[in-house]
C-alpha cells in the first residue's frame, strides 16, 4: 500500500480533493459559474450598460424567427459536414499511404504535418493570398488547364474569385481545412501501427484482397480512434472562427457566406448593442448542438465501432 | 533510495514497424503519390516565403515567379521587408515589419512571450499536481469527478466567452493580460488526462517502496513521479505554448488596448487595414509568426509527435 491508498475513506477524500483543488477551483470559477451565469442572462434582455431585464424564453423564441441565425446555422452545418467528412476520409487515406517503412518517409510525414503548426491567423493570410482571384497561386496553377479546355470547347472558363464570390467561399474554406488535416493523420498513423500483424497474416491466409482487407480488418480495428477523431473534428468545426473572421475582416464575407455560428455569437455579445442576453441564448444553443452531435456520434458508433476486449 | 527507471510507455513514435500495408502499393507508385501530396502540402508555405522576399511590384507577376528578379536583390529586399529602415528621428524610411510604427511587432512579440511564460508555467504546475490526485490517490468519487474533467473538454470556448468577459470585467481585468494567463494556473481537462495516463504507466511498486521508506504523498509526487514524468511535462508545456501562440479569439475578446495585443491579434491588424498592406509585407509578417513555431517543432519533433499520438490512442 502506498501513501495515497491508506487511511480512512474520509481522509483519502480529503487528500484527493486537496490534490485536485486547482482544477476544482478553476472549474467552478471559469467554467461552471460562467455557464450558469450565461443561462441566467439568456433569459434576460441585457445590454451590459443597464441591469438585465428578465424576459423569460423570449431570446430563444426570437432565435427561431431570426434569419441570420438560420444563415449561420446552415453555413456552420455545411462547413462541419464537408470538413469532417472529407477530412476524415483524406486523413485515413494519407495515414495509410504514410504507413510504410521506406527511405525518406519521415520527410513526407513531416511535410503533411507541418501545416497544422501554422497559427490560424497566419494561415488565413497565406490562403487569402493563394486564393486571390487575379494573382493567387491557385488560379495561376489552374490557368493552363482552363486554357486547354477553353481552346478545345470554345468556352470562357477561368479560375473563380474564391473569396469574393459567395458561391466559392465554402469550397475555399473546406479546401483550406483539408490542408490542416495533419494532426488527425498522425493519430491515424499511430492507430494503423497498432493493428496486430497476425490479423493481416490471417486475412492473407483466408485469401482476402487488399481492398477487402482494408475494409474488413483495418477499418474495424481503428474504428475507436476514428470515433474519437470525428468527435473532436465536429466540435472543432462547429467552433470555426479565426480563419473566416480574419479573411472577411470581421464582416462575414459577401452575402454573409463566411458568417459562422461563433462569429455571430461574438458580434451579439460584443458588437450589436451589445445584446448579451441574446448572445447567451446562442451560446446555450451551441452547447446543446455540440452535445447532441457528440451523443449522436456515439449512438451511431454503437453499431460500427469495434472494441477489442 | 535508488529508483529504477520504469519502462517508457509504449507509444508508437514515427513508427518503424513493417506492416502489411507496405505490400499494398508498388514502391514507385507510393513514392510518386507521396511526393505529389507532400509538395501540395508544403507549397503554400514556400509561396509565403517566396512572396516575402520580393519587392512589391514583383508580387503582381503573371505567371508567378518564385524568386525576385534579379535574384541578387534578395538579401537586401528581405531585409527591407522583414526589418525596414528608419532615419535618425525614428521615422520610417522603408516600411518593414519589425520597425513598422503602427503595427508594433516587437511589442506584440513581448506581450505574447509574457503571456506564454506565465501561462505555460501555470499549466504545467497545476496539471502535474491535479493529475497526481487522479492517478495516485484513491478517494471516493474519483471516477465520476474524472468523468467531469473529461467532459469539460467538450465545452467550446465561444459558449462561455460572453459570461467570462463579464466576470473579468467585474474583476477589472479587461484591458490587462490577466484573463489570458490566470485561468491556465487551474489546469485543464486535456492536460490532466495526458499526465494521468503517463503517471499510471509508472509502476505502483515505486510508491509502495517509498511509503515504506517513510515518504509522504507529496514526497512521492516530488521525488518519484515528477522526475520520471519530464517527457510528459514537456509535451504539456509544448502544446500549451503552441496554444498561446495561436490563440486568436481569447485576445480578441479580452484585450482592448492595442499596446496589449498578442502576435496573432497584431498580425490581423495588417489585414484589417483594408487593402493598405502590400502582400510582400503581409507574407513577411506571417513568416515571422510561423517561423518560431516551426523552429520549435523541428527542435522537439520526437516529444511532439509522441504527444499527439497519445492523445488519440487512448481516447
Amino acid at each position: 500500500m502506498s501513501a495515497g491508498e491508506t487511511g480512512s475513506p474520509s481522509r483519502r477524500l480529503f487528500s484527493g480533493l486537496a490534490w485536485i483543488s486547482p482544477w476544482l477551483v478553476g472549474f467552478l470559477v471559469f467554467l461552471a459559474f460562467p455557464l450558469l451565469l450565461s443561462f441566467r442572462y439568456s433569459l434576460t434582455d441585457y445590454s451590459i450598460l443597464e441591469s438585465p431585464l428578465p424576459i423569460g424564453l423570449e431570446n430563444y423564441r426570437q432565435l427561431l424567427d431570426d434569419p441570420t441565425f438560420w444563415k449561420v446555422m446552415w453555413n456552420t452545418a455545411v462547413y462541419a459536414i464537408f470538413t469532417v467528412g472529407l477530412g476524415t476520409v483524406l486523413a485515413i487515406l494519407l495515414a495509410s499511404l504514410l504507413n510504410r517503412d521506406i527511405p525518406g518517409i519521415g520527410i513526407f510525414r513531416t511535410a503533411i504535418f507541418v501545416p497544422t503548426l501554422v497559427p490560424l491567423v497566419a494561415a488565413a493570410m497565406v490562403w487569402m493570398w493563394l486564393f486571390n482571384g487575379e494573382l493567387g497561386l491557385i488560379n495561376a496553377g489552374l490557368r493552363p488547364l482552363f486554357t486547354v479546355v477553353n481552346a478545345a470547347l470554345g468556352t470562357d472558363f477561368r479560375g473563380p474569385a474564391w473569396l469574393e464570390e459567395a458561391a466559392w467561399n465554402m469550397p475555399a474554406l473546406v479546401i483550406m481545412s483539408l490542408w490542416m488535416v495533419g494532426r488527425a493523420v498522425v493519430i491515424y498513423l499511430a492507430a494503423l501501427q497498432g493493428v496486430p500483424q497476425d490479423m493481416y497474416e490471417a486475412s492473407a491466409i483466408d485469401g482476402m484482397g487488399r481492398a477487402r482487407r482494408f475494409w474488413h480488418v483495418t477499418l474495424p480495428m481503428i474504428s475507436p480512434v476514428i470515433l474519437f477523431n470525428v468527435i473532436i473534428a465536429i466540435i472543432d468545426a462547429w467552433q470555426v472562427f479565426a480563419v473566416p473572421y480574419v479573411m472577411t475582416r470581421g464582416i462575414g464575407g459577401p452575402e454573409k457566406a463566411m458568417y459562422f455560428y461563433s462569429h455571430y455569437l461574438y458580434d451579439n455579445a460584443f458588437l450589436f448593442g451589445p445584446r448579451m442576453g441574446y448572445a447567451c441564448a446562442l451560446a446555450w444553443v451551441q452547447l446543446a448542438i455540440v452535445l447532441c452531435l457528440t451523443g449522436l456520434t456515439f449512438w451511431v458508433s454503437r453499431r460500427y465501432v469495434f472494441y477489442r476486449s | 533510495m535508488t529508483v529504477q527507471r520504469p519502462a517508457q510507455p509504449r507509444i508508437p513514435l514515427w513508427p518503424r514497424k513493417r506492416s502489411a500495408a507496405e505490400t499494398a502499393l508498388p514502391r514507385w507508385v507510393a513514392y510518386t503519390l507521396l511526393t505529389v501530396v507532400s509538395v501540395v502540402y508544403i507549397l503554400p508555405l514556400i509561396w509565403m516565403l517566396s512572396t516575402s522576399f520580393k519587392p512589391e511590384n514583383q508580387t503582381q507577376t503573371n505567371p508567378p515567379t518564385w524568386l525576385p528578379d534579379p535574384v541578387s536583390i534578395l538579401p537586401q529586399q528581405a531585409y527591407e521587408n522583414y526589418v525596414g529602415t528608419v532615419d535618425e528621428q525614428g521615422r520610417t524610411e522603408i516600411r518593414g515589419v519589425w520597425t513598422d510604427p503602427v503595427i508594433d511587432f516587437p511589442l506584440y512579440l513581448r506581450n505574447t512571450l509574457i503571456v506564454a511564460a506565465l501561462s505555460v508555467t501555470g499549466m504545467v504546475i497545476s496539471s502535474a499536481v491535479v493529475a497526481f490526485g487522479f492517478a495516485r490517490i484513491k478517494w471516493p468519487g474519483r471516477g465520476i469527478t474524472f468523468a467531469v474533467v473529461l467532459s469539460t473538454m467538450m465545452i467550446p470556448f465561444p459558449v462561455i466567452m460572453a459570461p467570462l468577459f463579464l466576470i473579468f470585467r467585474s474583476l477589472d481585468w479587461i484591458g490587462t493580460l490577466l484573463p489570458l494567463w490566470v485561468p491556465a494556473w487551474f489546469a485543464n481537462g486535456f492536460n490532466i488526462f495526458l499526465l494521468r495516463q503517463f503517471y499510471m504507466s509508472i509502476p505502483k511498486e515505486l510508491d509502495e517502496a517509498a511509503t515504506i521508506d517513510g515518504c509522504s504523498q507529496f514526497g512521492i509526487f516530488w521525488r518519484i513521479i515528477l522526475p520520471l514524468s519530464k517527457p510528459a511535462l514537456a509535451v504539456v508545456a509544448l502544446f500549451h505554448f503552441m496554444f498561446v501562440w495561436n490563440d486568436f479569439l481569447g485576445p480578441l475578446v479580452f484585450l482592448t488596448h492595442q499596446e496589449d495585443f498578442t502576435l496573432a491579434l497584431g498580425l490581423q491588424l495588417y489585414q484589417s487595414q483594408a487593402g493598405a498592406t502590400p502582400w510582400n509585407l503581409l507574407m513577411a509578417a506571417s513568416t515571422m509568426v510561423v517561423a518560431p513555431v516551426l523552429l520549435l517543432f523541428f527542435l522537439t519533433q520526437r516529444t511532439f509527435v509522441k504527444g499527439i499520438a497519445t492523445e488519440g490512442i487512448k481516447g
